[in-house]
């Protein structure tokens, strides 16, 4: 329980961090009022508006006033679109969570029976294959990756679509391309490019941990005892890999969303990370400051989970941990 | 890494003991690492020779040939240019913008991991060392900084520093700016394994004799730990130099890391990108291949290094 506690803690000081981070940018980088009335605005009138908008407080008064804002989802509105911030966030969610959840199931349903292939028989000539491409795998950018999809797939071949979403069907505030041919078309290149880095990822890691365990005494022994070799690889081998493999699937989830920025700009496919590119582009402070937190919510989030996961599939982490004061 | 290793009687005393015989006769024995390392040690004579080397000088905009845009490979352009590997939409020449971009991205990429390896082992070896509250802090530090992917990192620091200053500054400041962002990742590795090797190097016999005698701490440090922890240090910076240089070229292709007018691998293949649809594959496939070539020759060579110097030793 200390553990958790302490863990707690740890992600409540990298939230507030971020937020004050979000916060610095939001207060001092630009003038907001600078921003918000025109050339033409007298000093009075400036005056005026930044009494109005709070920004004579106190800096403390005013963080606090930032942090409230932001827990009842008001992020300011964007520099460049003139809407709410939460408004666009909400708008952009549906397709970048649709397309990391694709891939992130790609890479996994593909990833994870080719490490046991490649464990099972490392010396075939096909588990040759596979590592070596593995390797190109984590040599390849990702975004040269997209690229070149383009190329075969869109330019040369024409089969599939190089940009957007295609048609999407909305159900209230959530979109989804997973119900029209074209939405299902335009997933296609994109989720493959996401998703590669993280399926040779995968692939190596199931890899290592398998052959760790098949050298491991109690497959020995299950081996000597004559149970069929199905029930050994899969039943005793499989099952003892899975824990961390569980574990770095849901660490990898951070890792899809950053990426996500990278094959959202190569694929112009309108989710969070095209938005974020852009607000960096164009200096949209109130839109990168709510990236800021939403981006720490996230990976808190992420993180807690998967801490949790290990603690519950594992119990000797959770002790061991807390017997050394919750140092990870 | 014990004194006593059976191949080192007969090795002089001078290199360390990871240098003796099984590393250099590996080195020659292995094809994959004499092919990697000579990869990479062309492409960095070939970066550091830009200016001599380079058909033309692409740095200088005005000297580009805007009527010579866009030419295939093997062109001759209006004025009896040749175009070995084509032009870009600037009608710059590609194999000098290459080799030009090939130097941004290593200064970048050697930049970040020299720095990161900096700040790292500094705040290893006093984690390690010192332990206690400062040793907490930094590993608590190094945790959560770990949680966050790099590239994210150095993204949300290049749109804040894009924020602070004005468009001219940041350009010219870009270089400094990218190396920075990304060694702002990278230094955890270097910290977490420094620490852990200090831990063990701390309570040896040649540490506590230096205390005892009234060696000051910052020599025991940097003059006695340090060389000792070195080996795994190196190996870290080598695979992780090809992880900054594809992080650079991912931030320039994305239109926020070198910008358009500094040629980088990355950002090359971000202009080529454009003109993708119009059938204009080499603008930025080049590039790129010159970036995966780079890129798989560290790692390569980085795999190899880790195997032949500690084979225990886990990315």
């Amino acid at each position: 329980m200390g553990f958790m506690i302490g863990r707690l803690g740890q992600t409540l000081i990298v939230l507030l961090v971020a937020a004050l981070v979000s916060f610095m940018l939001f207060r001092y980088v630009g003038d907001p009022v600078n921003n918000m009335v025109g050339q033409a605005a007298s000093l009075a009138d400036r005056e005026a508006m930044r009494t109005q908008l709070g920004l004579n407080d106190p800096v403390a008064v005013q963080f606090a006033r930032f942090v409230g804002d932001v827990l009842r989802g008001d992020l300011g509105m964007s520099y460049r679109f003139g809407q709410p911030v939460s408004d666009l966030l909400l708008q952009r969610l549906p397709a970048t969570l649709e397309l990391s959840l694709l891939s992130i199931l790609l890479a996994a349903g593909l990833g994870v029976p080719l490490g046991v292939w490649t464990a099972l028989h490392p010396r075939s000539r096909s588990a040759k294959l596979l590592m070596l491409a593995s390797l190109a795998g984590v040599a390849l950018p990702t975004f040269l990756i997209g690229i070149v999809l383009i190329l075969v797939f869109s330019v040369w071949l024409g089969w599939l679509p190089s940009f957007g979403r295609g048609e999407v069907v909305s159900f209230g505030a959530w979109t989804t391309g997973l119900l029209t041919a074209s939405g299902l078309k335009a997933l296609v290149l994109p989720s493959v490019t996401l998703g590669l880095f993280q399926m040779t990822l995968i692939m190596r890691l199931v890899r290592a941990e398998m052959q760790e365990v098949l050298r491991s005494d109690f497959i020995r022994f299950a081996r000597a005892r004559g149970l069929k070799r199905a029930t050994v690889n899969y039943d005793h081998g499989l099952r003892n890999t899975l824990v961390p493999v569980i574990t770095i699937v849901g660490l990898q989830f951070g890792n899809v969303f950053a990426f996500s920025v990278i094959v959202e700009t190569v694929f112009q496919w309108p989710g969070l990370g095209l938005l974020v590119i852009q607000a960096i582009q164009f200096a949209d402070v109130p839109l990168l400051a709510a990236y800021i937190v939403l981006v720490a919510l996230c990976f808190a989030i992420i993180n807690l989970i998967v801490d949790i996961l290990y603690a519950v599939i594992d119990p000797r982490v959770g002790a061991a941990q807390f017997a050394r004061g919750g140092h990870a | 890494m014990s004194d006593e290793t059976l191949e080192g009687a007969d090795a002089p005393d001078h290199p360390p003991a990871w240098w003796r015989g099984d590393f250099v006769h590996g080195f020659v024995r292995s094809p994959v690492a004499i092919v990697s390392a000579t990869i990479v040690a062309m492409l960095l004579l070939l970066a550091i020779l830009a200016p001599f080397v380079a058909p033309y000088d692409v740095r200088d905009p005005a000297k580009a040939n805007v009527v010579d845009a866009r030419l295939p490979p093997s062109s001759t352009g209006m004025f009896g240019d040749q175009y070995s590997l084509g032009t870009d939409p600037q009608g710059r020449d590609m194999l000098s913008a290459m080799i030009y971009g090939l130097r941004t991205s290593l200064l970048v990429g050697l930049g970040a991991i020299g720095l990161a390896a900096a700040c790292g082992i500094a705040l290893g070896l006093a984690g390690g060392y010192f332990g206690g509250t400062i040793d907490a802090v930094i590993m608590r530090a190094a945790d959560v900084q770990s949680s966050f992917p790099a590239i994210l990192i150095a993204l949300l620091i290049d749109g804040i520093t894009r924020t602070l200053m004005d468009r001219a500054t940041h350009e010219a400041l870009a270089v400094p700016i990218l190396i920075a962002a990304i060694a702002a990742s990278f230094w955890v590795q270097y910290a977490r394994v420094v620490r852990g090797l200090v831990l063990v190097e701390r309570g040896r016999e040649y540490v506590l004799a230096a205390r005892v005698t009234g060696v000051r701490t910052v020599t025991i440090l940097f003059r006695h730990i340090l060389p000792n922890v070195l080996g795994p240090v190196l190996v870290i910076a080598t695979i992780n130099l090809a992880l900054a240089i594809l992080t650079e070229a991912t931030l320039s292709f994305l239109g926020v890391g070198i910008p358009p007018t500094q040629p980088s691998l990355g950002s090359l293949v971000r202009i080529g990108n454009e003109f993708l649809f119009s059938g204009d594959w080499w603008i930025s496939l080049m590039p790129g291949g010159l970036l995966v070539v780079l890129s798989l020759g560290v790692n390569l060579f980085g795999d190899w290094l880790r195997d032949a110097l500690n084979p225990r030793l886990a990315s």
